[in-house]
């Protein structure tokens, strides 16, 4: 039961959304897919211990009032099966769909930077922390450190202090200077400013990192560097990221030029690829604001109606300056990179310790002695660190994407629709 | 209201909850034991790591990507 469209979109976040809705009025057949149960991406998850801005609900019930567009969720891109077709699976079934034009929407995720006792339950991403709460994760009474760096910190802070975590310390990497710098250009984006003070908390330090997870079976509690002094906090969870790095994999494995780890577009959202056109986050880190209007672009772009894409070309620049500022005051410190120690996990999917990887001159090199990425996250996780670390490229991802049933990999025999 | 089985304990969870949060309501959280034996729980909980990959009712699933079904039975142990 193969699927033809018109227009193929790539993730139903900010960006997906603003995309299938700006190309609507075309009368396109329009599909989106995304790999959750709902609409709304990371940052407007949908869940029982979720609350949606109403920015997100009216976006989400245009996009089911649209008779032209189509959305799949929980459903993921396996493999290019042929030109201009993708080979997806939800839950039960595997199936292709043939495309004229795609936009790729595909987001961000967090650098996860290994350091000892990181692989402990207890330990999660600092947004990881704010899905996980959003999909109904108690943590009321829990004591929290959060770490890492950038303005995720606050909001993962804000969503588990509303559902009762003491939050006993927010450890963000970056300088004072740096983020006092940021805070004070803030006034340039008011929403911004007025977001930022809601978020605000006593337990925020700058200046801070972590060292260690500390615990045996699960996570006890969290060892920091607090302007060079060794903290020791006992806690129940902790929740650590590094700021966010675009997911490019599917752009990659079509084609798309790549360049300081985002897919390359150009004003119109184009990729180097004709026909494909790609938006929000995997174009780089810039927030919802920023990843709104480029879908929107790109939708408007995609579907031929050039004038409505470049009427909404100064609100991307403006969202563009807030990017910029952001990128600058959270960029990482390089003490981040020496966290690990020889037996501390890097590749999580294998197993395999810091120690068997340093020496090595390349990711391939490291691979074939270690199968450090050849795990069930294909190196997501291992391969955006050991970039941040080494400075190593990962290769261009091969199918299938995603671990997939082999009834679907069977589908790529199948001859698409003409 | 689903009800579940966990490690095939029967539980009861709110509509809605992701599987990788009915490990923490019904258990200790964890999803998996990795290849040198330690176990593991959710991490980036957005679909990308694979920490959370449970079996359900015999196919291999993300927890953090699943809602929670009455009659499901998740396993975290092989």
């Amino acid at each position: 039961m193969n699927e033809t469209t018109d227009l193929l979109i790539i993730g139903a976040g900010p960006a997906g959304m603003a995309a299938a809705l700006a190309a609507a009025n075309s009368g396109q057949r329009i599909v989106v897919l995304d790999d959750n149960p709902l609409p709304g991406g990371q940052i407007w998850r949908d869940g029982p211990q979720a609350s949606l801005p109403d920015t997100a609900r009216r976006l989400r019930e245009q996009l089911h009032a649209c008779a032209n567009i189509r959305c799949h969720a929980g459903t993921r891109v396996i493999a290019c099966a042929a030109e201009k077709t993708l080979l997806v699976e939800d839950a039960e079934r595997g199936w292709q769909i043939s495309y004229e034009r795609l936009i790729l929407c595909t987001g961000a995720r967090e650098l996860l930077l290994p350091f000892p006792g990181w692989t402990l339950p207890g330990v999660t991403g600092a947004g990881g922390l704010q899905a996980l709460i959003k999909g109904g994760l108690p943590v009321r009474g829990e004591r929290l450190v959060i770490a890492g760096s950038g303005p995720l910190l606050l909001a993962s802070a804000a969503t588990a202090k509303h559902h009762g975590a003491h939050v006993l310390r927010i450890a963000e990497q970056a300088s004072r200077a740096r983020v006092v710098g940021f805070a004070a250009q803030l006034p340039r984006w008011p929403g911004k400013l007025v977001q930022s003070f809601s978020l605000f908390d006593g337990h925020y330090r700058t200046g801070t990192h972590v060292l260690e997870a500390l615990g045996r079976e699960r996570l006890e509690g969290v060892r920091l560097l607090q302007h060079g002094k060794i903290v020791e906090l006992a806690c129940d969870r902790l929740a650590c990221g590094f700021g966010l790095i675009p997911n490019t994999q599917l752009g990659q494995a079509l084609g798309c030029v790549m360049e300081d780890q985002r897919l390359v577009v150009d004003a119109w959202q184009a990729t180097s690829r004709r026909d494909h056109y790609a938006a929000g986050e995997c174009t780089g880190f810039g927030g919802s604001e920023l990843a709104l209007v480029e879908g929107a672009i790109a939708g408007h772009a995609a579907v031929g109606n050039s004038a409505a894409a470049q009427r909404l070309w100064p609100r991307r620049a403006r969202w563009q300056g807030f990017a910029q500022a952001l990128n600058k005051a959270f960029a990482l410190d390089a003490r981040l990179k020496t966290l690990a120690r020889a037996d501390t996990l890097v590749c999580r999917c294998e197993d395999v310790p810091y120690g068997e990887l340093v020496g090595h001159g390349n990711w391939r090199e490291a691979k074939l002695a270690s199968r450090c990425g050849m795990g069930a996250c294909q190196g997501r996780v291992c391969g955006a660190a050991l970039e941040h670390l080494f400075g190593w490229t990962p290769p261009t991802p091969r199918p299938p994407f995603s671990p997939a049933r082999i009834e679907t990999l069977l589908g790529l025999e199948e001859t698409p629709p003409t | 209201m689903p009800d579940l089985f966990l490690d095939g304990r029967p539980l009861s969870v709110a509509n809605g909850t992701s599987v990788a949060a009915a490990l923490a309501l019904g258990a200790d959280g964890c999803s998996r034991t990795s290849v040198s034996g330690q176990r593991r729980a959710p991490l980036c909980g957005m679909g990308i790591c694979q920490e959370c990959r449970v079996m359900i009712d015999g196919y291999r699933r993300l927890a953090c990507q699943t809602v929670c079904r009455d009659g499901m039975q998740v396993q975290t142990r092989p």
